[in-house]
C-alpha cells in the first residue's frame, strides 16, 4: 500500500510519508514480510517520532515577565513580576538564620543522605503542624492531625487534591476569583472539577463579601473550598476576622470542606500567629480541614521546595488511616520528599534562639513591604494621581492589585520600563525607596494619559 | 444515663451553635492502606533488637561496615555550596547545567544528538519523578497507548503508570528455572505486541532480578523494536553502579540510539552519587529535531508545574558542582567504581560460601546477575524463615540487596540461606 505522492511535497505529512517510504524501500526482506505494518499514527518508525504532533506550550505569563525584563537594557527598569522577596538593594535574600542552619547541617559529618520516609522528615512535620495550628492546638494534642512533607505549596496542594479526588465524595473545588494561576491546573490535573466563587471587587479594589457568601451559599453540600489563609495572591485582599467568622459559619452549615493555602504565614502582618488566625478558627470548631503550607517565602527557601500538607481529622484513628492513604499518593509521584530544605526548617524551628532570630528577620521582610506600600501610596498622593489609592495600604502581603488595566500596564512597560503582569499585579517585594518615585511617575502617567 | 443525655445535649447545642453538621468524619469509612512492601522491611528490621540482624532489604548502598556512605566528592561539593547566596527557584525544567551533564552520561560525552539539541530534557524528582513525568506525558499525548512492563519489576513502576492512568501490560523477562533471562519468550512478547507499543526497559542492573540482556541480546531487542515500531523507555537508575563503568552500563541505550530509535530515559543520582534523599534525576525524550525538542520540553514543564512547580535546588547544586569540575568528576567515577567493585566482591563471596557449605543447589546466578540486587530464588516461605529464625530481612520475592552484604555478615548470611534451602 503506497500513498500517492506529488513531486512537490509541501506539507509536513507528505514529507514524513516520503521519509517513511524511502525507509521502507531500503529495508531488509525481514521488514517487507511484515505486511501488518501500516501508516497509522501509532506506528513509529525511526523516521518519525511518536510525539511529533506535540505543539509548543504557551510561555508561563509570570515567568515571561522576567524574560522580557532581562532583555531590556534600560538602567531604570523595574521587575515587579515574580513573587520573590528582594532587599532594599533589589537583591534576593538568604536569611542569616537559614545560612547558619545550613552550615550546621553541612558541618555535621554524621549526617547521611538516605531516603526520608514517604511522609518526609518526622520532626519537620510535627514542627510545621505546630507552626500553623499553634503549639497548644487541641487537634494536635488529640493526635487528630496528619502532616506529610511535600514539595512546597504546589506539591502540598497537589497531594491533597489527588487524595480528595480518590477518597472524597465531592469532586468539585471552589476557588476564588481571581487566584494564583497555578491553582486551577493543580486541581484539574488531580481529577477535581474547578468552579469559582466571587472574591475581588474591582470597583472597591477590596473584597466582594456579598458575592462570596452568595456563591459559597449556593455551592453543593460537601464541596471543597480553597481559601487563602492570608495575603491573598494576587490581590492582597484578605477578609477581616469578623468576615472569616461568617465564612466559617456558612461553610460549616453546608459541610463545605476547607482547603487552606498558607504560603505567607508571618510574611503578611509580620506576626506568625496573627497570619494563622483564619486556619485556627476553623480548627477550633472541631471540624476537619486541609492545609497546604509553604516555606518558600517566609523562610526564603524558594528553590529547596519545602512544604507540608496537614489534614485535620475528627479522630486519631481516622488521621492515621488518612496518612496511610496519602502515602499511596506520594509514592508513585516522587517516592519521598527532598531532605535538605526540611532539615533546615526543622533545625530552626526546634531551637528557641534560632526560632526567635527567624521571627525577627521575617518581621523585617514584612515591615519593609508594608513600608513600601506606604511610600507608594504617599508618592501617588503627592503627585495628585487621580483615583483612590488607599487599597495599596489596605491590601496585605507581597502583592498589590493596582487596578490598572492591561493597556495601562503595556504603556508603563513601554514608556517607563516597568515589568509586571498584565492583570495589574505588582510585587511590592520588588520595590525600594529609591525606585518608588519612578513607579509612582509611571502609574501617574498611565492613569492620566490612558484611562 | 443522665450524664450521657446531658453530654449529647451539649453536643447538639454545640453543633447548632457552630454549625458543624455531623460529628463523624468524612473519612470514617476509609480503609488503612497496605504498607509499602519494600520500605516496610526496613521498618521491621529497625524494630528488631537481635544483634545478629542483617538488612538486605532496601536498595541503598552500605559500606563494608554496613554503614551508609556519603561520597567524598559529595562532601566536597557541599562544602563549596554552603553559604550559597541564593536559594531562588530553579526554572521549571530544573538546572540547565545538571540536565546538560546528565544527558552526556546517558547519550555520550560528545553525542551529536546533544549538539543538535534534539533532546527534550528536564530535571526530575529522581527516578520516580522522571518515570511519573513521562507516564503523565504519555497519557496526555498518546492517550491510546499502553505501557509494557517486565515481570518482575520494581513494584513502584506499576503504581506510577497506574496513577498516570496509562493501562499496563506485562512482558516476560525473568526465567525462574535458570534464574536468568527468559529471552525467547520476551522476544515473542515483543513480536506479539501491537505495532508501536510502549515498553519499559531497565537499561542496566535490572531491579529486582539483577538479570540483564547481553549485548547481542540487546541488539536483537533493538532490531525487533525497529521492526515493530515500538517505543523504548529506559529506566536507568544504576549507571556506573552495575559494572563500575558508566559507559559500559549505558550500552543498551547506545545500541538503541545507533539504531535510530526515538527513546525516552529516566535517570537517577540516588544510588550512583548516593544522593538518595536529595531527589535528583532527569527525564529526557529524544526528538526529531530541535524544534520538536523545544515543544516537548515545554509540555513536560506544563506537567511539572502543577505537580511541584520546579525541582529542588540543593541536590542539583551538588550534581552540577561535581560534574562541572573535572577533578571532582574523576573522584566521583573512582568512588562509583569502589561501590560497584565491593558489591561484585560480595557476590563472589556469597556464592563461594554457599558452595563451600555444600549446598545442593546452583548459585552461579549470584555472580551472573549484576547491580545492587540478587534474585536469590528463595520462596516467600524460605524468606519468612530467614527473618523469623535468623533475623535476616529481605523482600518476600527473595530479592537480596547485595549492598547490605559485608565481609562481616556474608558467612552468616550464607549459612542461613543454606539452612533454609538444603532440603529444598
Amino acid at each position: 500500500m503506497r500513498p500517492e505522492l506529488t513531486s512537490s511535497s509541501p506539507s509536513p505529512t507528505d514529507r514524513r510519508l516520503s521519509a517513511l517510504v524511502r525507509h521502507l524501500a531500503s529495508a531488509s526482506p525481514l521488514m517487507e514480510s511484515q505486511t501488518a505494518i501500516s501508516f497509522s499514527a501509532t506506528a513509529s518508525f525511526h523516521g518519525e517520532s511518536v510525539f511529533s504532533h506535540v505543539v509548543r506550550a504557551p510561555e508561563d505569563p509570570i515567568l515571561g515577565v522576567t524574560v522580557a525584563y532581562n532583555k531590556d537594557p534600560s538602567p531604570v527598569k523595574l521587575n515587579l513580576g515574580v513573587g520573590a522577596y528582594r532587599t532594599e538593594e533589589g537583591k534576593p535574600l538568604v536569611l542569616n538564620v537559614v545560612r547558619k542552619a545550613e552550615q550546621m547541617l553541612v558541618n555535621d559529618r554524621s549526617r547521611v543522605k538516605e531516603y526520608l520516609p514517604i511522609v518526609g522528615l518526622a520532626e519537620f512535620n510535627k514542627l510545621s503542624a505546630k507552626l500553623i495550628f499553634g503549639a497548644d492546638s487541641p487537634a494536635i494534642r488529640e493526635n487528630r492531625v496528619t502532616t506529610v512533607q511535600c514539595l512546597s505549596g504546589t506539591g502540598s496542594l497537589r497531594v491533597g487534591a489527588e487524595f480528595l479526588a480518590r477518597h472524597y465524595h465531592q469532586r468539585t473545588i471552589y476557588i476564588p476569583q481571581p487566584t494564583w494561576g497555578n491553582h486551577p491546573k493543580i486541581f484539574t490535573l488531580s481529577g477535581l472539577s474547578v468552579k469559582t466563587y466571587r472574591y475581588y471587587d474591582p470597583a472597591t479594589r477590596g473584597l466582594n463579601f456579598q458575592g462570596l457568601l452568595e456563591d459559597l451559599g449556593s455551592a453543593p453540600s460537601g464541596a471543597i473550598v480553597l481559601l487563602h489563609a492570608c495575603a491573598h495572591n494576587p490581590t492582597g485582599v484578605d477578609p477581616t476576622l469578623q468576615q472569616w467568622e461568617q465564612i466559617r459559619r456558612l461553610m460549616r452549615s453546608k459541610a463545605l470542606l476547607p482547603f487552606f493555602d498558607s504560603a505567607y504565614q508571618g510574611f503578611a502582618s509580620g506576626n506568625l500567629d496573627a497570619d494563622a488566625q483564619s486556619v485556627r478558627m476553623f480548627v477550633a470548631d472541631g471540624g476537619e480541614c486541609f492545609v497546604a503550607q509553604s516555606y518558600a517565602k517566609n523562610m526564603g527557601l524558594y528553590g529547596e521546595r519545602v512544604g507540608a500538607l496537614s489534614v485535620v481529622c475528627k479522630t486519631a484513628d481516622v488521621a492515621s488511616r488518612v496518612e496511610s492513604q496519602l502515602k499511596l499518593v506520594i509514592r508513585p509521584m516522587f517516592s519521598n520528599p527532598p531532605i535538605h530544605g526540611a532539615s533546615i526548617v526543622a533545625t530552626i524551628l526546634k531551637d528557641r534562639n534560632m526560632y526567635n532570630d527567624w521571627t525577627i528577620e521575617l518581621k523585617a521582610m514584612a515591615d519593609r513591604i508594608i513600608s513600601m506600600r506606604q511610600e507608594l501610596f504617599d508618592a501617588l498622593r503627592a503627585r495628585g494621581t487621580p483615583g483612590d489609592w488607599s487599597h495599596i495600604i489596605k491590601q496585605i502581603g507581597m502583592f498589590t492589585f493596582t487596578g490598572l488595566n492591561s493597556e495601562q500596564v503595556a504603556f508603563m512597560t513601554r514608556e517607563y520600563h516597568i515589568y509586571m503582569t498584565s492583570d495589574g499585579r505588582i510585587s511590592m517585594a520588588g520595590l525600594s525607596s529609591k525606585t518608588v518615585p519612578h513607579l509612582a511617575d509611571a502609574i501617574h502617567a498611565a492613569v492620566t494619559r490612558m484611562s | 444515663m443522665a450524664i450521657r443525655r446531658a453530654m449529647s445535649g451539649r453536643l447538639t447545642a454545640r453543633t447548632e451553635v457552630l454549625g458543624v453538621r455531623s460529628m463523624s468524619s468524612w473519612w470514617r469509612g476509609m480503609e488503612p492502606a497496605p504498607k509499602d512492601p519494600i520500605l516496610g522491611v526496613t521498618e521491621a528490621f529497625l524494630a528488631d533488637p537481635n544483634p545478629e540482624k542483617v538488612n538486605v532489604g532496601v536498595g541503598a548502598y552500605r559500606d563494608d561496615n554496613g554503614k551508609p556512605v556519603v561520597l567524598e566528592c559529595v562532601r566536597e561539593a557541599e562544602r563549596r555550596i554552603a553559604g550559597n547566596l541564593k536559594m531562588e527557584y530553579l526554572p521549571m525544567g530544573g538546572s540547565v547545567k545538571v540536565v546538560e551533564e546528565t544527558l552526556k552520561l546517558a547519550y555520550g560525552e560528545n553525542s551529536e544528538l546533544i549538539k543538535d539539541r534534539r533532546i527534550a530534557a528536564v530535571q526530575a524528582l529522581s527516578g520516580t519523578g522522571a518515570c511519573r513525568l513521562f507516564a503523565d506525558f504519555q497519557k496526555r499525548f498518546r492517550p491510546d497507548s499502553q505501557i509494557y512492563i517486565p515481570v518482575p519489576t520494581w513494584a513502584n513502576h506499576h503504581n506510577i503508570w497506574r496513577d498516570a492512568q496509562v493501562p499496563q501490560k506485562t512482558y516476560h523477562y525473568y526465567h525462574p528455572e535458570s534464574r536468568g533471562l527468559d529471552f525467547a519468550t520476551m522476544m515473542d512478547d515483543i513480536k506479539n505486541a501491537p505495532n508501536g507499543s510502549f515498553f519499559l526497559l531497565h537499561a542496566c542492573a535490572h531491579n529486582p532480578t539483577g538479570v540483564d540482556p547481553s549485548e547481542e541480546q540487546w541488539r536483537e531487542i533493538s532490531h525487533q523494536f525497529k521492526v515493530k515500531g515500538h517505543f523504548a523507555f529506559f529506566d536507568m537508575a544504576y549507571q556506573g553502579f552495575a559494572s563500575g563503568d558508566p559507559e559500559k552500563d549505558a550500552k543498551s541505550i547506545r545500541i538503541f540510539l545507533e539504531d535510530g530509535h526515538y527513546i525516552g530515559i529516566a535517570q537517577s543520582y540516588a544510588k550512583n552519587m548516593g544522593l538518595y534523599g536529595q531527589r535528583v534525576g532527569c527525564l529526557s525524550v529524544l526528538c526529531e529535531d530541535e524544534k520538536q525538542a523545544v515543544a516537548v520540553k515545554s509540555q513536560l514543564q506544563q506537567l511539572a508545574r502543577p505537580m511541584y512547580s520546579n525541582p529542588p535546588l540543593h541536590g542539583a547544586l551538588i550534581v552540577s558542582t561535581i560534574l562541572g569540575d573535572p577533578d571532582l568528576k574523576k573522584l566521583w567515577l573512582k568512588e562509583v567504581k569502589v561501590m560497584a567493585d565491593r558489591i561484585i566482591g560480595m557476590r563472589t563471596a556469597l556464592q563461594g560460601n554457599l558452595e563451600k557449605l555444600g549446598s545442593p543447589l546452583s548459585w552461579t546466578h549470584i555472580t551472573n546477575q549484576i547491580g545492587m540486587f540478587c534474585y536469590s530464588g528463595l520462596t516467600p516461605e524460605q524468606v519468612d524463615r530467614l527473618t523469623s529464625e535468623f533475623h535476616i530481612y529481605m523482600t518476600r520475592n527473595g530479592r537480596i540487596s547485595m549492598a547490605g552484604v559485608t565481609t562481616g555478615n556474608v558467612e552468616y548470611l550464607a549459612s542461613a540461606i543454606h539452612e533454609v534451602t538444603k532440603s529444598a
